[in-house]
């Protein structure tokens, strides 16, 4: 920062959530005054190393820094979002920018939460291609191009978490509503051609919970940083729940 | 109990120990596909990862995976993959693996693809393959080959992801967040085991195992500008040379084509293998120059040393001429959008342009390792004995971009790094599936084998005043950037090393001021920093001693490859700095050797 001439510069108000439960002290938020180039529309990782620089302390994730990875889920500003890829443009309001774990999981240090429910959650749903086949390592299971697209939107979630923990019915039933990240994984191999347990998934969903928890909400779509649409697969195993249950 | 870290002397009488049959360091590719294989043949084993391992660095992959599947070309031959292969290292690659590689391939990407890996598909119904650099058919004679298997641009996550859920299925145990810090040798030089500490409580523990696989992927943050992950430390390379054990061809670093000007991250070769091209600021398709034959798909040494040249002559884009430009726009937005998702998606976010309508700023960037820790066929770790021959070090493997096993050589083709990943660490996985079967003995450690391997973590913990780790590791970026960039010369590189010389220095005397053990990331800065210290000093020295242009290795003051002199790995130790050289492989089983030809594209 040192080489930057001061009028290029401007200074962010930056609030970051700390909590450390070894330390007999409630979570706060600290204030940091980050100098940050005025030309260049950084992302808030940016910002949250630059503010560990300051304060090596600050305890978050991060790893591919281009949105691809989902480790830094993060509240941003209110809103959850992949500090990797959050534009300071779209995050800051009025110079401010309060940055918080994402709700509903335990901290284990400040931003850093334990992802542990989540993830049991989706291994639930068996997310792995199940085929009554054994695996042929001579060829590929043939697959049309069509079959292929039903696909997209559906693999590519990066297990971030933003949606699951900005979904009202999961804060209210983690351990029982699976929440949209595993339903969508869930749809994503029931809608796998290749896969042939969709009456197995299917049953294992039936319950009142798994999936029927989901009203609708839709804030995982507003939320997923993939631009994904769990929401939508959650309809679709409805509606085939319901065909199955006729 | 041992101390977790908060300012006290950690000692092997105290620590808790973990048996394992097998240890995985490492939660990518490579790390996965070996787990899965020991995971499936019911060894006790456990995945050793500083990140949850979807967050690995293979999740960032686009292009796909080069593999002979015969699905574009019905007559596709693996042997023209491995003349490829051969070609593009520059010829040190090493011909038993890249025959190895090349014609085990196909199984392993039908294994993937059995296991749900949702490739892009053809007409028939087949894996999609597209055109990428450096690839032919009948030995470079037959035009440019389509043979990279992909799914869309996000390859690598779909890969990462259902090896995965691969993993789950067959019960994999994995240590998720927990960071290796050092190997434990015995009296006898063999590995049993690494020092580790859950990140969650900084608990150490010494994790007990008769056999170590070092899959901990690369260390792009050697340099300033790079593709790499924030996480790409060289911790399993740090680890092998501060144990005393050799790396190789650690001058070859790849810098890639198209890094987004002004962050580093990739957009995909794939994008060229679809028919984008590069422009210097007269909209001049500049390639066509340099590599008459494969234009913009010439290998990617040829294409990063060419794209510098044009910025060096003045014919670079932007303000201040110091990029070049990517066009896709020609390609209309139903291909760009359909096969290209990822890269719109990045050249929007971090270029600010939708690449169906503009094209994308583009500058080199540090992307590969191709050199690492030396291994065989079968991942087995190798070191050299006095007189030059090999010597397998017993208990301990390394595989994917943290191993030279060597298929890459000098210079590694697109698509090839995925297919290393999966064909290697399967192939390291196997090897000690039949060790155990065939029954290892080793003896144990004693204190002070497992004390010795304690020393830096222990160093770093009580560390009372000191340097500060983050501008130590900023200055060392800035010196590999400056000095041992894409073009070399002996003047700059022996600024470099004094440099990189003072900053290890300064790294035995880092400052941890934090000791806190809840989830503390500083400490393991602090740890990653040392070993960027290691892979950063061989590089340099590996670099200068290279007295050649090879490959991804340019020197100015020694502009032709000499094949006379250089035909070689390169070995070095960090023990005493020196650089030996090593016999590349030229024995391969079932084809002929290919020798060396004037390589053009």
């Amino acid at each position: 920062m040192n080489s930057i001439a001061a009028s290029e510069i401007k200074t962010l108000k930056v609030s970051i959530y700390r909590y450390d439960p070894l330390k007999k002290e409630k979570p706060y938020m600290q204030d940091f005054d980050i100098d940050i180039p005025a030309e260049k529309d950084l992302m808030v990782l940016d910002v949250l190393m630059l503010a560990k620089e300051e304060d090596p302390s600050i305890s978050f994730r991060r790893s591919c820094r281009e949105g691809v990875c989902g480790s830094d889920g993060l509240n941003i500003n209110g809103k959850n979002g992949l500090g990797c890829i959050t534009p300071l443009s779209d995050a800051v309001k009025s110079n401010k920018l309060a940055i918080r774990p994402l709700p509903g999981l335990p901290v284990i240090k400040d931003l850093t939460v334990d992802m542990k429910q989540f993830v049991d959650q989706y291994k639930k749903v068996k997310p792995y291609l199940i085929t009554d086949k054994k695996v042929d390592t001579k060829q590929a299971i043939p697959q049309t191009i069509q079959e292929r697209e039903k696909l997209d939107g559906l693999y590519e979630c990066i297990m971030c978490g933003c949606c699951s923990t900005a979904c009202p019915s999961f804060w209210w039933n983690p351990d029982k509503f699976l929440g949209p990240a595993a339903l969508l994984q869930a749809y994503r191999f029931i809608a796998d051609s290749r896969d042939t347990a969709t009456d197995e998934r299917l049953e294992q969903l039936e319950d009142a919970f798994s999936v029927f928890r989901c009203h609708g909400i839709m804030n995982c779509v507003s939320v997923c940083p993939k631009g994904l649409n769990p929401t939508k697969a959650i309809g679709e195993i409805k509606k085939m729940l319901v065909k199955r249950a006729l | 109990m041992a101390m977790n870290g908060t300012g006290t002397l950690l000692d092997a009488s105290t620590l808790p120990v973990k048996e394992f049959d097998g240890i995985i360091v490492g939660g990518g590719g490579s790390g996965m596909m070996a787990s899965l294989q020991l995971a499936k043949s019911g060894m006790t084993t456990a995945v050793v990862s500083k990140v949850f391992p979807t967050r690995s660095h293979t999740v960032s992959a686009q292009g796909g995976i080069t593999c002979s599947i015969q699905s574009a070309d019905p007559d596709d031959d693996w042997r023209w993959h491995m003349f490829d292969t051969v070609k593009g290292s520059d010829f040190i690659g090493d011909q038993d693996s890249i025959e190895y590689m090349c014609k085990e391939g196909p199984e392993a990407i039908f294994e993937l693809e059995n296991m749900g890996l949702p490739f892009s598909r053809t007409e028939e119904g087949k894996i999609y393959q597209r055109a990428f650099g450096g690839q032919s058919k009948d030995y470079g004679k037959g035009g440019q080959a389509e043979r990279t298997c992909a799914a869309a641009d996000r390859t690598g996550h779909a890969l990462l992801h259902t090896l995965f859920q691969a993993n789950v299925k067959a019960g994999t145990n994995f240590l998720s967040e927990w960071f290796a810090v050092d190997l434990v040798k015995n009296q006898n030089d063999q590995v049993v085991g690494v020092i580790a500490f859950e990140i969650e409580t900084g608990e150490p523990y010494f994790l007990k195992s008769k056999a170590t696989v070092l899959a901990t992927g690369g260390a792009g943050r050697i340099y300033q500008t790079t593709s790499n992950a924030l996480i790409n430390t060289g911790d399993g390379t740090g680890m092998a040379l501060r144990a005393g054990f050799p790396v190789q061809d650690m001058e070859m670093w790849q810098f890639h084509p198209t890094g987004i000007h002004g962050h580093g991250t990739l957009v995909t070769e794939g994008c060229r293998g679809e028919g984008g091209y590069l422009v210097n600021k007269d909209g001049e398709r500049f390639m066509e120059r340099y590599a008459p034959n494969y234009k913009d798909l010439a290998s990617r040494d040829v294409v990063a040393r060419s794209m510098f040249t044009e910025i060096l002559e003045g014919r670079g884009c932007g303000p201040d001429a110091d990029h070049v430009y990517l066009k896709l726009d020609h390609l209309g937005p139903e291909i760009v959008h359909k096969r290209l998702p990822g890269v719109t998606e990045l050249s929007k976010r971090f270029a600010h342009v939708d690449p169906s309508e503009h094209p994308i700023p583009v500058v080199p960037t540090c992307h590969y390792a191709m050199g690492g820790i030396p291994t065989n066929v079968h991942g087995q770790v190798i070191s050299q004995n006095p007189d030059g021959t090999d010597k397998i070090i017993d208990g301990l493997y390394a595989a994917g971009e943290a191993a030279c096993v060597s298929v890459h050589g000098g210079n590694r083709l697109g698509g090839n790094s995925l297919l290393d990943l999966i064909v290697f660490g399967r192939s390291a996985g196997l090897h000690i599936e039949e060790s155990f079967k065939s029954g290892i003995k080793m003896d144990d450690p004693s204190s002070d084998d497992i004390n010795y391997a304690l020393r830096n973590l222990n160093r770093v913990n009580v560390s009372q005043s000191g340097e500060n780790f983050v501008k130590v590791k900023k200055d060392l970026q800035k010196t590999m950037q400056m000095n041992f960039g894409v073009f070399r010369t002996e003047e700059l590189m022996v600024n470099g090393i004094k440099e990189v010389s003072d900053l290890r220095e300064k790294s035995q005397n880092i400052h941890l001021a934090d000791k806190s053990s809840q989830f503390n990331t500083a400490r393991v800065e602090a740890l990653e920093l040392l070993n960027l210290i290691e892979v950063a000093e061989a590089t340099a020295i590996s670099a200068n001693e290279r007295k050649e242009s090879r490959g991804a290795h340019s020197r100015e003051d020694y502009p032709e490859r000499d094949d006379d002199n250089w035909l070689k790995h390169s070995i070095y130790f960090s023990e005493n700095k020196q650089v030996s050289k090593r016999d590349v492989n030229f024995r391969p089983k079932q084809v002929q050797a290919f020798q060396p030809i004037v390589r053009t594209y």
